[in-house]
């Protein structure tokens, strides 16, 4: 199956009815996305098609046929979303963080609280109470 | 150059960020299984045959007959067997392992289980077994109640509350070097280090425990990874190859530990000028089927029963119990949650039958540094209550709003409370917790057990040793948690890591800088050669405790807290949906400001769950709502904005003058959202307060609940 992964073309063998979860961690080596509840509940999963963000758990393979996969290795450490969250205390644990930035990074330029609050409820934090993610996004969106 | 009390950047930040940080189920090895449990689908029993219904090439099986040491799970009492071997006490208790390297194939093998069923208990009022009672008495509660100008008593319960970590349980167990090396989520290693020793028969040396990052933990992950680690081990050492066993949803929420259902009585003496004269409170806690930690929980529980207030005489009795349910464990609060919220609803209620403004009966009432606890500890000029009551109703401006939302669908309330930092009575001088510090090139580094679950345990370690070293941030490593390297500094867990193992580095770090003198570390390596100090907990001087009369100093410290939160019922549907929380809490120092507000905010929001949401639906004594689709915690959506305001009082005995900031922030938000739900006029005395109990509930009198047009 040949789609688009962090900006490459890539071409994986992977059964079409295997979860994206598993294809993204398993065969092409990218745990960066994690596994919070297998049911599309939590969103620790979180990655975007073409901006998208979907739950990779709920989502099978074959549905990326030319599809933009973005995962948390491709924004590379330099996106403005994952220093903030460092810098703010956006990430505790960290397994919910990476479905976390994805899905902030879908939420666009400078998001109101309220956009925030609503583009990020499909994200389960445990740690945080959500308000040093949301100061996170806020500073990220004033870069 | 100082870097306590600021915000340095997070240790492990870059990498939680960019999705290099490895957890358990990263991480792979050659050869490995993946291994499966069985478990009982009854909730009392005796297992009368088992029957496996899949052709067995190719897979590990173990049962208890696999167990080369003791087959129990060493903690407090030995009552909790790794696998089952005849009688079963609870839905989902473990009974067979099976190990596969195709994980499909390991979850089609059918397992056909036959019992012969007993009588199960559900109910802890009626439970037969008592796992331990407690009673803690102070003066003379007859003569208090003798004294009272009126007498309020009333009942209050909570339910069971999961501690949902995102990251499910998870452990990887390779045989090595005639033991075993476990890779796990965890809390509190060297707990899991003994309970292996214990269970496989094996030395010290040969059993090595290395946390991986941990998702999330909320004492949710302080004693079950025993368990699951026992099982990994019994099928590695069985197959001779590394078994990982990763817990999906629903198996976690099913079979491990959650917060202890409670019903607390309170009957409560007090003058017509709002002294309190007389405290009688009843405390009972559901254990589940085995003992775990449950004397410990209960402990806590009954110790922070009165809540932050003086009285002279008081009598409080406790008792956790079996019931035929997954064993209730830790969970952040530790019991002290449960009986919080009893005793804030109860001061609030005893407002209302005086005819008092609520924040002046609890100023009247909380404890001055001076005064004595229940267990008649002398507080000292540490001692917060009242500060912290006054910023709340200040800063909120509770006294106006109060008025203002008088027969509108809002409401505001407030709960005052405290928590003890560190382990309970003589329990850190039972630990002995070591700490070290080995010197580096360029400065030094950690060794300790505690654990970062998210907390931001090496972060503010780094910042202490730092300061105490006179060094940057940056030169402070931390190594890696494995027993093979790092002391036991105890378990993470009783807002400890801070004040208890904090304060251990911060003397090993004193010693350090006396032996460099002048010298850098580079120049003391070159002429000495390595240097580790390694330190035990030391207390402060003066602290006793009995732990056969609870008479004494329960805690070396403790925090003050005080929320307000101001709630807005829909009329429609009684939802209730809270609009703003202000959480004050004097925390001593805050070595690293926006962490401890983190603990600070994520607490609240998990208080705010416990409060309205999270409701476990136990069906035949097994969890009806194991996902999390129906076990509803707070999303964004549910979650208001939290203003943090953090107050210093600082502990003379804690680095930097520190106390325990971990669980504290669960204690308030259920107490102060009921206390406003029944500002609109709703009788609640049990959580969740869900939109079904607030429509059942009474009115209280003098306010009408609106019914909607």
């Amino acid at each position: 199956m040949r789609f688009s992964l962090n900006g490459k073309t890539v071409d994986v063998p992977a059964h079409p009815l295997r979860r994206l979860l598993d294809v993204l961690r398993e065969d092409c080596g990218l745990t960066g996305t994690k596994e919070g509840c297998g049911e599309g509940e939590c969103g620790a999963c979180t990655v975007l098609l073409d901006g998208e963000p979907i739950n990779s758990c709920l989502v099978p393979f074959a549905q990326v046929r030319g599809v933009k996969v973005l995962t948390i290795e491709g924004l590379k450490g330099t996106h403005p979303l994952q220093k903030a969250f460092v810098l703010e205390g956006g990430a505790q644990c960290g397994i919910c963080t990476p479905g976390m930035i994805l899905a902030a990074a879908a939420l666009g330029s400078r998001p109101s609280r309220k956009q925030i609050r609503t583009g990020l409820a499909g994200n389960l934090c445990r740690c945080t109470g959500y308000t040093a993610i949301y100061r996170a996004v806020e500073k990220a969106a004033r870069r | 150059m100082k870097s306590v009390g600021r915000n340095v950047p997070r240790k492990e930040g870059i990498a939680k960020v960019t999705g290099t940080a490895k957890y358990v189920d990263d991480l792979s090895f050659p050869g490995m299984l993946h291994g499966r449990t069985v478990r009982s689908t009854i909730p009392c029993g005796d297992i009368t045959s088992i029957r496996l219904g899949f052709p067995t090439s190719g897979f590990t099986i173990a049962d208890f007959h696999d167990v080369p040491g003791k087959n129990f799970i060493a903690l407090i009492e030995e009552d909790q067997p790794c696998l089952a071997e005849r009688e079963v006490r609870h839905v989902a208790e473990p009974i067979l392992l099976l190990a596969h390297p195709d994980k499909e194939k390991l979850l089609q093998a059918d397992v056909e289980i036959k019992y012969r069923p007993g009588a199960a208990v559900f109910d802890p009022a009626v439970s037969p077994r008592t796992f331990k009672e407690i009673t803690v008495e102070k003066g003379d509660v007859n003569r208090g109640f003798a004294a009272a100008d009126e007498v309020v008593e009333g009942e209050y319960r909570t339910g069971h509350q999961e501690q949902l970590y995102i990251e499910p349980m998870g452990v990887i167990a390779v045989p090595e070097n005639g033991g075993v090396t476990l890779y796990g989520s965890l809390q509190c290693p060297y707990y899991v280090h003994r309970a292996l020793k214990v269970l496989l028969g094996l030395p010290d040396q040969k059993v090595r425990v290395i946390q991986t990052e941990t998702g999330g933990g909320f004492g949710g992950k302080e004693e079950y990874p025993s368990i699951i680690a026992g099982h990994a081990c019994l099928l590695a050492l069985k197959s001779g190859r590394p078994v990982k066993i990763v817990y999906d949803r629903a198996e976690d929420m099913l079979a491990t530990t959650k917060r202890h259902p409670s019903v607390v009585r309170h009957r409560t003496g007090v003058a017509r000028d709002g002294r309190l004269t007389a405290m009688e409170i009843d405390v009972l806690l559901d254990g589940g089927a085995y003992v775990t930690l449950s004397p410990v929980v209960l402990s806590r529980g009954v110790i922070h029963a009165t809540g932050p207030y003086r009285c002279e005489d008081i009598r409080i009795h406790g008792r956790v119990v079996m019931t035929n349910t997954p064993p209730n464990g830790a969970f952040r609060g530790f019991g002290a949650p449960q009986t919080q919220f009893a005793a804030e609803v109860h001061m609030e209620r005893i407002a209302e039958a005086l005819g008092m403004d609520p924040v002046r009966l609890r100023d009247v009432n909380a404890v001055r540094a001076g005064d004595t606890t229940a267990t008649g500890q002398v507080l000292g000029p540490d001692t917060s209550a009242r500060k912290v009551l006054a910023e709340a109703v200040r800063r909120t401006d509770y006294h106006r709003k109060r008025r203002a939302f008088r027969g509108t669908d809002r409401g505001i309330g407030l709960a005052l409370f405290f928590h003890g930092s560190g382990f309970t009575g003589g329990g850190e001088v039972k630990l002995a917790s070591k700490a070290a510090l080995e010197l580096t090139e360029t400065g030094a580094r950690i060794l300790v057990a505690s654990t970062e679950i998210g907390q931001g345990t090496r972060t503010m370690h780094a910042q202490i040793v730092a300061d105490a070293l006179g060094i940057p941030y940056q030169n402070v490593e931390v190594s890696e948690v494995d027993t093979g390297r790092v002391p036991d500094s105890g378990p993470t867990v009783a807002s400890r890591t801070c004040m208890v193992v904090g304060k251990i580095l911060e003397r090993c770090a004193g010693e350090i800088r006396e032996k460099l003198g002048k010298m850098s570390p580079r120049e003391y390596l070159r002429k000495f050669g390595p240097l580790i100090v390694t330190k035990e907990y030391a207390g402060p001087d003066g602290l006793y405790w009995d732990d056969e009369t609870y008479r004494g100093d329960a805690y070396g410290a403790y925090g003050w807290g005080c929320d307000v939160v101001e709630v807005e019922r829909d009329p429609d549907t009684y939802q209730i949906r809270p609009l703003r929380v202000t959480a004050v809490q004097e925390i001593g120092k805050a070595i690293h400001p926006i962490l401890a507000a983190g603990q600070i905010e994520g607490g609240t929001a998990q208080g705010i769950g416990y409060a309205l949401l999270e409701e476990v639906s136990m069906r035949d004594g097994a969890m009806a709502n194991a996902q999390m689709t129906n076990y509803v915690a707070p999303t964004t959506l549910d979650t208001p904005s939290i203003d943090v305001v953090i107050l210093e009082n600082p502990y003379q005995h804690g680095p930097f003058g520190a106390k325990g900031v971990g669980e504290m922030p669960i204690d308030g938000p259920a107490p102060a959202i009921v206390n406003a739900i029944r500002h609109l006029g709703a009788d609640i005395r049990a959580i969740p307060a869900t939109p079904e109990r607030i429509q059942e509930s009474r009115s209280i009198s003098n306010f009408e609940i609106r019914i909607s047009k």
